[in-house]
């Protein structure tokens, strides 16, 4: 670059440019050199020791039960299986946590904003309480208090045809009969009917500037659609009660304490953090646009809704997307309290069955981090979406 | 700048070339440093257990007592590592241990495929269940439908799974990280039964808030050889675990106790003794041990029977029967070491 001026100076080695671009290759060499020395050491360490490596006991019986799986798992399919049963658990577990922490945090964070100042004072020592105790802590307190607090199987408090003790919460379980398919058919004809009103709805405002409440009536659409269906059909559907037997309940399906337990600590705690991001968030909108939406008429909710919050969500959604991540990641503390996530299941039970630590704990690595690079590449797009579009 | 980065690269090869080389005998190693490095349980009343002043006690705790009593002639040189369930081989895999004394199942895989040897049994065990008294249990086949309470990462949960499958018995898995707080959900009411090794289940019996509300099963629905383990591939320091708990069955079977093995040095005329106590003979040598090795475990741990008496004993709270654990030589038991020869 500035060899034209010096022209005496003019070699390979005092060229800026060239310069940087040896140190970089230098330090590259040096990354990967440590690299290949840390894996070849433990190849040799692990050889020397006699410790078997690979993934070939994916494909060998488990041989060991696991509490929650949402597909079908006994003892005799594979650790391979297993593997996909805890990934399920730790996605359901995430996901869930997810949505409940944000219905949490936006309530909470526009209580604490709340003009009512019992509303607004509980609201803060709700947030205050729940950011400054440690997430393992509270995992045990709502794990062991709420076992603490409830009946055994046999004094089961009941409502309904629901139970609920010590062994978790049981529902009646719907069994479909012959003809559910109609009632499957009329369901998805009224999804495409509600969808249909909506853009009617939406392409008639822009059109006339007439409002039509088109998600409350879509919602009435489905379930009017679905129920006809239903009653067409006879009502093909049988229920699985849930029974007293000796030990525990049997029949219906059941909400294990260990999931509550995980999702209540996971949701109110993030929910605490996300409620001060929401508020920083409607705190950040300038009282000008407030102003500016009411001297136009708009009611107060109507203000909120399309002043306010899209603005207070360019805000809100970085910080947001490290409390989802963050959110998924302490799924893995599940793991104390007997929730079958992936850090139980692969690095628990089946490195301890089969010693392959390396693999088990690199796939677990491999899994939180694809997992929080999705939940990333997902918040990052729909903050694209919401960015100020400058014209 | 360029001298340096060659700097930094001949250390990377020094450091290279070092820990190549790191692999010496534990022997060296652990009198070079001047203590055991034992990894033990977090806490199994009997077993392995801290008091409230940290003090080790426990029939896996003497097994490392009677190593450090063979190479230092003193009982205390011995550092604990508390290890769960899960992070056991990884820490004696690593070198982070000498011995892994932490009840410990020997079985195939474990001793095949994980680069670690075990050395003897000093506990024989089976895996039990305990109930509350109140649900009116009596046999392990009435526990159709029950949910089951235990440690995770143990062979517990495997043998758990085989005997409901084997015997068609519906139940419910609650397999939690940390054994206390798999006791502690049980003990809440989340669990109408806890398994694990009967002896686990005795020494946290103690625990319970009312231990006389629980009881054990008369089933026993596995084999359970607990013991020492060390890593693959040095055989003198697994001779050297090894021997030292066959001394200790030797001594008992011989009548030699803590109490009377001065005297006995002294004053005995059998060959055997003799060689065993490292009055005659060059027995200490071949493990690069001193001659009186032996005589110093006995001396300052005692005796098989002693070690259990003052463990698990029926004098202790966990109150165990001698059973299978008992010498070859008594009706039941099977407790039978090699001879010092």
């Amino acid at each position: 670059m500035s060899d034209k001026t010096t022209p005496s100076n003019n070699s390979f080695l005092n060229d800026a440019g060239n310069r940087a671009l040896i140190f970089q290759i230098l330090l590259l060499a040096m990354v990967v050199f440590a690299g290949y020395y840390l894996f070849s050491n433990l190849q040799a360490n692990l050889d020397n020791r006699g410790i078997s490596t690979g993934f070939s006991f994916f494909n060998e019986p488990a041989g060991f039960p696991i509490l929650i799986h949402l597909i079908e798992y006994t003892e005799a399919n594979t650790y391979g299986r297993a593997f996909v049963v805890a990934l399920i658990n730790t996605f359901v577990i995430s996901l869930l946590g997810i949505i409940l922490a944000t219905i949490i945090g936006v309530i909470m964070g526009l209580a604490r904003l709340s003009k009512n100042w019992l509303v607004a004072r509980l609201a803060t020592v709700y947030i205050e309480t729940l950011r400054n105790i440690p997430l393992l802590l509270q995992m045990f307190f709502w794990y062991f208090a709420v076992l603490a607090a409830l009946p055994a199987p046999r004094n089961s408090y009941e409502f309904a045809d629901f139970l609920l003790n010590k062994r978790g919460i049981y529902s009646p379980n719907p069994i479909s009969q012959d003809g559910f398919g109609l009632v499957i058919f009329g369901f998805i004809l009224s999804l495409v009917a509600s969808i249909g009103l909506i853009i009617w709805a939406k392409k008639r405002q822009t059109r006339t500037g007439l409002w039509f409440p088109a998600y409350w009536s879509s919602l009435g659409v489905i379930v009017g659609i679905t129920f006809i269906f239903l009653a067409i059909a006879g009502f093909p559907i049988e229920f699985d009660l849930p029974q007293k037997s000796r030990f525990n309940v049997t029949g219906g399906m059941v909400l294990p304490p260990e999931f509550v337990a995980v999702l209540v600590a996971l949701s109110t705690y993030t929910g605490a953090f996300i409620a001060e991001i929401v508020r920083a968030g409607i705190l950040s909108v300038n009282w000008g646009q407030t102003e500016a939406a009411r001297s136009l008429g708009l009611r107060d909710n109507l203000t909120q809704r399309l002043i306010v919050l899209p603005q207070a969500l360019r805000v809100i959604i970085p910080p947001l997307t490290s409390q989802y991540l963050n959110l998924a990641k302490n799924s893995s503390l599940g793991a104390a309290i007997a929730y079958p996530e992936l850090v139980a299941v692969v690095m628990g039970t089946t490195l301890n069955q089969t010693g392959q630590a390396i693999e088990t704990i690199g796939l677990c690595m491999l899994v939180y981090g694809s997992l929080s690079l999705s939940i990333s590449v997902f918040m990052n797009w729909y903050n694209n979406k919401m960015s100020l579009i400058e014209r | 700048m360029k001298s340096n980065v060659g700097k930094l690269l001949s250390t990377a090869a020094i450091a290279a070339t070092i820990s190549a080389g790191a692999a010496a005998s534990t022997l060296e190693d652990v009198k070079a440093k001047g203590f055991v490095q034992c990894g033990v349980s977090t806490g199994v009343p009997g077993f392995s257990n801290a008091d409230d002043k940290g003090n080790w006690s426990g029939i896996d705790v003497d097994a490392c007592r009677a190593v450090s009593s063979a190479i230092f002639g003193d009982p205390q040189k011995v550092k604990f590592t508390p290890l769960s369930a899960k992070e056991r081989f990884t820490a004696l895999q690593s070198g982070e241990i000498d011995i892994l004394a932490r009840n410990t199942t020997w079985t195939y895989t474990r001793d095949a495929s994980l680069g670690l040897d075990f050395t003897a049994v000093n506990f024989y065990d089976g895996q039990g269940f305990m109930v509350r008294k109140d649900l009116g249990v009596e046999s392990a086949m009435d526990l159709d439908g029950a949910t089951v309470c235990t440690e995770q990462g143990t062979t517990t949960e495997l043998n758990m799974a085989d005997f409901f499958r084997k015997n068609k018995l519906s139940y419910v898995p609650v397999v939690v990280q940390k054994a206390d707080e798999a006791l502690a959900a049980y003990d809440s009411g989340r669990c109408d039964v806890y398994t694990t090794d009967k002896s686990g289940l005795a020494a946290h019996r103690t625990k319970l808030a009312d231990p006389s509300a629980h009881v054990i099963l008369p089933e026993t629905i596995s084999k359970e050889p607990l013991g020492p383990v060390v890593r693959h591939g040095d055989n003198q320091w697994k001779d050297i675990v090894t021997w030292s708990m066959f001394v200790q069955v030797n001594a008992e079977e011989m009548g030699i106790s803590s109490k009377n093995v001065a005297k006995i040095k002294k004053e005995t005329n059998d060959p055997g003794i003799k060689r065993l106590l490292g009055v005659e003979g060059d027995m200490g040598a071949q493990l690069e041990l001193p001659a009186d090795w032996a005589y110093n475990v006995i001396a300052k741990v005692g005796n098989y029977g002693e070690v259990f008496e003052r463990n698990v004993g029926p004098s202790t709270p966990v109150d165990l029967p001698r059973g299978l654990n008992a010498l070859w030589t008594e009706a039941g038991g099977i407790m039978y070491a090699p001879p010092v020869r």
